[in-house]
């Protein structure tokens, strides 16, 4: 039990670590996956874990995992460091415990706040797409050792005013990560820009994995850029057939028309057709998220992350295997692939290691985005990202967008959305006590970057961290206390998805062309940095696919068409510009 | 060709550029930004400079013969002055930047001119070479035998000096340009330019790759000492760098270690 750390009494500590009682050392979060064991109630959870890990052999029943969760969640829940809820609705996700997962943590810690920006978005695969934000938890921590509040929303945040509960409503719409009460607004504009551009960073990286390894695919594995029909082993037909007979029914307009005309036409049709698809299933999960039905959600998404860990990683791994030439038996890859898979769903719903999750998820984005460019026709998938990107400005902005409203209904309830479908990057920032004040911005920022590093998610051990995050605590009955929650940035992994779509569709169909990818590639980078500059102007939700896509697009045909010529002439008169 | 050739042809281009990356840029989050920027400014100006070659050919109606070469040449000179112009508009949206963070925060946190121009130099630079040489790279891993048909044998490496050379004279001209505009000196900015067409106009008399190699190497080397210059190193620092003497230098090593 962590002593001599004082807690001012009702000062919630980290809303991510499943802590009952006792607080936290660090009063506040770590919202590392695991980093439990900070916290007293933790160490528990933490052998939890290991069991579970331990179980992952033999098959364990989802049903055991969530009963699991569900006594911790309730066993957490009587603690009163929560709202006295324990959410125990979204299967891990919402369970306090889950809290500890720093991707959910960064979710379920956070009920958004009202009209904040979560978006989630039912993808074709219920993956989700939503829109990015900025979190900001130091108004929240604010807030919550001023109001007392049990279960520190992550709203958003600012902060030199904000002195009691009502500003949970009121700073809904400011998402910038501010600036320490008390300090001048230039110190909390440069830290608002220091962490801009380090956001941005931690968005592009993944960003950028998730479409090197769709292109290294595209680039080297047959299969994803045949049409369906010409493959060579009979067994590699009957898998493919299943998705592309499930992605025909979305797009049952054939391209193969003589006339550019007709062409036009049926990829137009089919994009009304998918996008329909798409508003259909965003207003039922809507309709059932409004009507609590939890339980059916959380098993949609299961069954979906289901089947991309293992129906499409089986079929990814054997085109790869084929393509090399590679012997694997049956065995070994059943062992490989229930590895990967059970991991996977384990990090992915439950509780993981931060860089392992962001690693799946990313995985998971680029194999739903091969199977989009291997089975959506030619034309009509450029059609459909442009009409996505529509969509999506439409659903997160209008009032009365299907997104919008979930949004709004999940800040209402102070619950988080669907944590299995979006990336978090989350910076976590050990809980400083210590008082903030201009000069001792270097210092603050000192002691979070080594832990920062650190993936001190051990499940097998006990955790040793204790003794590693440290911060100084200052007097502290009548101190400023600010304290640095993390500050995470996310992104839908629809988003994900249709960028790398983006770009692997120009490295197939560029014939051959690298300059055409690598435009694409800038281009919808510099999408996002608009789009996060947009979001640090305006502090609310932001679509993050229209602008990026748009980009995105432009640049595919004008260097498709205009120069690639160029460059090639060039290139073959050796010419330099 | 071999996975050699690819090698080294790739380390050969784009080796300083990647070393300059990690050593300078990957580090502060600031910097990456203002690199892509960079990148996706020469990105729109080869756009532009595309659609000007394009329209210049539909109006000639795609004839063949002498004129496609004229055009081509007229091409690439339109394309190096759109390529300063995009320098330029670089500058000044980075000035307008810079003036925003500072009024925003008076505590020194933007990052300097000085460091600006080198960022998007080296922006300019790496997306050209890039777009200039990652296709000849591509087909270098597939089958094939250079110069089969009476052509220089040495393609793959000419064009990967010449990259190189390319990317690192971008970074020298964007040094020398935003420091000529930070001063209102526009010879600097003429020069710039001049050289530029000069080194695409070398390039014109291709299969003589001597010539061209070495004039282009001497004209880096030229822009190097003035951006050194202009950047504000003198012979005394570099003397001080080499010897190891420079004590602000050290201390500042020894400080962050």
């Amino acid at each position: 039990m962590e002593a001599g750390i004082q807690q001012r009494p009702g000062l919630v500590l980290s809303p991510r670590c499943p802590v009952a009682q006792p607080r936290g050392p660090l009063g506040g979060v770590m919202g590392r996956a695991g980093l439990p064991g900070k916290l007293a109630g933790t160490a528990r959870s933490a052998r939890r874990c290991q069991k579970l890990f331990q179980a992952l052999l033999p098959p364990w029943l989802p049903g055991a995992a969530a009963g699991r969760t569900l006594r911790l969640g309730q066993h957490r829940g009587a603690g009163g460091a929560s709202q006295g809820r324990a959410m125990l609705t979204f299967m891990a996700s919402d369970s306090e415990e889950e809290v500890c997962d720093e991707r959910t943590s960064l979710m379920s810690a956070e009920s958004p706040p009202p009209r904040c920006c979560q978006e989630a978005r039912q993808g074709l695969e219920d993956r989700e797409s939503a829109a990015q934000w900025f979190q900001n938890t130091r108004a929240r921590h604010r807030r919550a050792h001023h109001g007392g509040v049990p279960w520190p929303s992550p709203s958003g945040f600012p902060q030199r005013s904000q002195d009691s509960e009502e500003d949970l409503d009121e700073d809904a719409d400011r998402y910038m990560c501010s600036g320490v009460p008390g300090q001048p607004s230039g110190l909390e504009e440069e830290l608002t820009l220091k962490y801009g551009a380090k956001h941005v960073i931690m968005l592009f990286v993944p960003v950028t994995l998730c479409m090197v390894v769709v292109v290294a695919t595209i680039k080297s594995v047959r299969f994803y850029t045949e049409k369906n029909g010409q493959l060579p082993y009979g067994a590699g037909r009957e898998q493919s057939l299943q998705p592309a007979i499930s992605l025909s029914i979305y797009t049952p307009f054939t391209e193969d028309t003589p006339s550019v005309g007709q062409r036009l036409l049926n990829s137009v049709l089919n994009t009304l057709i998918m996008i329909s698809v798409i508003v259909a299933m965003t207003i039922f999960l809507v309709v059932l998220y409004k009507y609590r039905c939890y339980k059916f959600i959380h098993g949609w998404l299961i069954m979906s992350s289901l089947m991309l860990l293992f129906l499409f990683t089986y079929i990814y791994l054997g085109e790869v295997l084929k393509t090399y030439n590679v012997a694997m038996d049956y065995p070994t890859l059943f062992l490989t692939v229930w590895n990967f898979g059970a991991v996977g769903m384990v990090c992915i719903h439950w509780k993981g290691p931060l860089v392992l999750q962001q690693a799946y998820l990313i995985m998971i984005s680029a194999l739903m985005a091969l199977v989009f460019i291997k089975y959506l026709p030619e034309w009509s998938a450029w059609v459909i990202l442009g009409a996505i990107s529509v969509y999506d400005l439409v659903a997160v902005l209008c009032p009365k967008g299907p997104l919008r409203m979930l949004v709004e209904t999940a800040q209402e309830r102070n619950e988080p959305i669907f944590p299995a479908l979006i990336y978090s990057s989350a910076m976590v920032w050990t809980v400083g006590m210590a008082k903030l004040d201009p000069s001792s911005q270097g210092a603050l920022q000192l002691p979070y970057d080594p832990e920062m590093e650190e993936d001190s998610y051990d499940s097998f051990g006990e955790p040793s961290y204790p003794e590693v995050f440290e911060p100084p605590l200052p007097g502290y009955p009548g101190d400023e206390l600010e304290e640095e929650e993390e500050r995470g940035v996310k992104l839908g992994l629809g988003d994900f998805i249709f960028y790398s779509v983006l770009v692997g569709k120009a490295a197939a169909t560029g014939s051959g062309d690298w300059n055409t990818t690598l435009a694409c590639f800038v281009a919808i980078l510099i999408g996002l940095c608009l789009t996060l500059l947009l979001l640090a102007v305006f502090k609310k939700a932001l679509p993050a696919l229209p602008i990026s896509i748009t980009f995105g697009l432009i640049f595919y045909f004008s260097t498709d068409n205009l120069v690639r010529p160029f460059m090639d002439t060039l290139a073959s008169h050796q010419l330099y510009i | 060709m071999t996975a050699a050739v690819f090698f080294g042809c790739a380390f050969i281009a784009f080796g300083p550029a990647l070393a300059l990356y990690i050593f300078t840029i990957a580090t502060e989050p600031l910097r990456v930004i203002f690199l892509i920027i960079g990148a996706f400014f020469w990105l729109v100006s080869l756009l532009f400079s595309s659609l000007f070659w394009f329209m210049a050919r539909t109006i000639t109606d795609n004839k063949d013969g002498p004129i496609q070469k004229y055009l081509l040449i007229l091409g690439v000179l339109v394309s190096v002055l759109i390529q300063e112009m995009f320098r330029f508009v670089y500058y000044k949206l980075l000035k307008k930047a810079s003036e925003g963070l500072k009024t925003i925060n008076p505590d020194e946190t933007a990052p300097s001119m000085r460091l600006l121009a080198y960022v998007s130099g080296l922006g300019f630079g790496i997306m050209s070479g890039v777009f200039a040489f990652v296709n000849t790279l591509s087909d270098s891993l597939g089958p094939g035998t250079v110069g089969i048909h009476g052509d220089s044998p040495q393609f793959f490496l000419n064009s990967a000096f010449m990259t190189l050379v390319i990317i690192l004279l971008h970074v020298f001209w964007g040094i020398i340009f935003f420091d000529g505009c930070e001063k209102k000196k526009w010879s600097s900015l003429l020069v710039v330019l001049l050289t530029h067409l000069l080194v695409s106009a070398l390039t014109f008399i291709s299969p003589h790759y001597g010539i061209n190699l070495v004039s282009t190497y001497l004209i880096m080397v030229l822009m190097g000492i003035w951006a050194f210059f202009v950047a504000g190193g003198s012979c005394r620092s570099l003397k001080l760098c080499l010897l190891c003497q420079d004590k602000d230098f050290l201390l500042f090593n020894q400080r962050s270690r």
